[in-house]
């Protein structure tokens, strides 16, 4: 690839990473004074925040790249479902809380492994922005982790929910390694990361955890595919339409 | 007999500590009223940071900037913090956190009154945290002094950050008020609607209001209601008239005598309509509560459960 090229290439990266951050971090903020604990409603916003400041760091460094006057706002604010490339994982309504935390889990056990490697990306911010992340991530999976037994060993009804949950996010993980064709390009070009490296591990972390918390890993082989392609489910449209609209009310206002 | 010249003693003595200034502390004597004065007053303080975060964290999904959702959600997620010093404040005085709630869910204890009033435009956010969070600071900075220990230095932490809330609030206000036409229109209306309600959170004035006058003495207030909302009248004043915007009292006027400003008359039809339910957002908020609360029973079912398994299995294994 010509570095310009590449410099397009990492834009859309960035962008993609950007989308993932502000998807999940919206879901979360939803839990915000609906947390079965006060502790609950101040660590998911907690968690949220993370979320949205690394998805401002991504649009920054896009904006960064673009260099044609767009803003971190107008890529949060400004596109349509079919230019958002965030996994549809990260886009499921919150569901309950074991729906939550097992989304986490499975997120942040894939972002832990994601952002070691991104931490070594030979593109100086996007390395900056993955080591930042990669504190909170640790924070993120220890919480995640935590809830997951808990609510795996605690009672018949939280069990129930866990597994349930499980079942129903299994499908949307199999996108998550694997890369496209720019991903791929970027990860040889020492700047992205190959995702397909990251399962083995992932899987084995999971099974590990999953014992612990007298859970089994689905073996269904349903797959849902598209995030990174723009082909989202229907969530997708509503969670931006509700995250856009006064934004979209007031064009061309500062805030 | 000898018990209630023990009691004389008692009361006599925590009297003379309050007159010297010393802080009341957990396990100190002191009179049922007492405690119970400042247990309502402090529930009802951690309530109102608990209901307070619905009306704000219903723009947490729609703040208009990355910058503004960012902000927001440290700020609400604040007024969660706040509301869990002042539940373990109130513990102290022998109240579980379970008690208050189901207080709050029955309604017989209560929370601020303003937040029965809808936040219907990203002007109100501003609004909120200027004048709202405004007015609880003028309220908070006092009870920094207040003669419960716990109370007092709950809020010197929490009197730090509300003035970061505050902050956050008029930055807002400024920013329409800087903005377009519409913004400016915005700023104006949210500050037409929230400006008299905010007077209103001091409570009535101190000649109808039902617990000052024992609060006083015994140093749980430390100023009465009408002397907070002067300070509050006074210092907003300058605050509308740097954003540019209209006071929405056509009365206020400064009087050189008193060095104070004077102001139209408070209507406390409103106030008592509202505190007895015909608020816009009085069964909302309290639905809202129990809806959330029921909704998670079986995550605290579970944590209660796995927590026993654990020390099961720890007493199994020694």
């Amino acid at each position: 690839m010509s570095e310009d090229d590449l410099q397009q290439a990492t834009l859309e990266l960035a962008l993609r990473l950007g989308d993932d951050a502000l998807v999940l971090g919206q879901r979360l903020s939803e839990w915000v004074s609906n947390a079965p604990y006060l502790e609950e409603d101040i660590a998911c916003a907690n968690v949220a925040l993370d979320f949205i400041g690394r998805a401002r760091m991504y649009y920054g460094y896009a904006a960064e790249l673009a260099a044609d006057g767009r803003c971190e706002d107008d890529f949060a604010y400004l596109r349509s479902e079919r230019e958002f490339h965030n996994y549809l994982i990260l886009e499921l309504p919150r569901g309950d809380f074991a729906f939550t935390q097992v989304r986490q889990l499975l997120v942040d056990l894939y972002n832990s492994g994601f952002l070691a490697q991104l931490c070594r990306s030979r593109d100086a911010t996007l390395a900056a922005i993955a080591a930042k992340a990669m504190k909170e991530t640790r924070y993120h999976l220890r919480r995640s982790r935590e809830w997951v037994v808990r609510l795996g060993d605690g009672t018949e009804e939280s069990k129930r929910r866990t597994q349930q949950a499980l079942e129903e996010l299994w499908g949307y993980t199999h996108e998550l390694f694997e890369p496209d064709t720019l991903e791929q390009q970027l990860a040889q070009a020492g700047i992205g990361v190959d995702t397909r490296m990251l399962k083995a591990h992932w899987q084995q972390e999971l099974e590990a955890l999953a014992r612990e918390a007298g859970l089994h890993l689905p073996q269904n082989d349903w797959a849902v595919r598209g995030g990174r392609t723009g082909y989202h489910t229907e969530n997708l449209g509503h969670l931006l339409m509700e995250l856009q609209s006064i934004h979209r009310a007031y064009p061309g206002c500062q805030w | 007999m000898q018990g209630d010249a023990n009691d004389r003693e008692l009361e006599h003595s925590f009297l003379r500590r309050i007159g010297e200034e010393q802080k009341i502390e957990p396990k100190d004597w002191m009179p049922e009223a007492y405690r119970q004065s400042l247990l309502r007053q402090i529930s009802q303080h951690a309530h109102s940071e608990v209901i307070g975060m619905q009306p704000e964290g219903n723009y947490l999904t729609r703040a208009p900037s990355l910058r503004r959702k960012a902000v927001l959600l440290a700020k609400v997620q604040d007024e969660a913090g706040h509301g869990l010093y002042l539940y373990s404040a109130a513990e102290t005085l022998g109240t579980p956190r379970s008690e208050m709630i189901a207080a709050l869910q029955s309604g017989a204890a209560k929370y601020a009154s303003i937040f029965n009033y809808p936040a219907q435009t990203w002007g109100d956010v501003g609004a909120i945290g200027w004048l709202v969070d405004g007015a609880a600071i003028v309220n908070q900075v006092s009870l920094q002094r207040t003669s419960y220990g716990p109370y007092a230095r709950g809020m010197v932490r929490i009197c730090k950050e509300e003035s970061f809330h505050q902050r956050q609030g008029y930055e807002i206000m400024l920013m329409l008020a800087q903005g377009s036409a519409a913004q400016r229109r915005m700023a104006q209306d949210s500050l037409n609607r929230f400006y008299w309600p905010a007077l209103m959170m001091f409570g009535p004035t101190d000649s109808a209001s039902a617990h000052s006058a024992r609060a006083m003495q015994w140093k749980i207030k430390r100023e009465t209601n009408d002397e907070l909302r002067q300070k509050f009248i006074d210092q907003t004043v300058p605050q509308i008239e740097f954003l540019g915007l209209q006071h929405p009292d056509p009365e206020i006027c400064w009087n050189a005598e008193r060095n104070h400003y004077d102001h139209g008359e408070i209507d406390w039809d409103e106030f008592y309509a509202v505190i007895n339910g015909n608020g816009h957002c009085n069964r909302q908020r309290l639905a809202h509560h129990i809806r959330a609360h029921r909704a998670g029973a079986w995550v605290r079912d579970a944590v209660a459960a796995h927590q026993q398994k654990l020390a099961q299995r720890t007493a199994a294994a020694t």
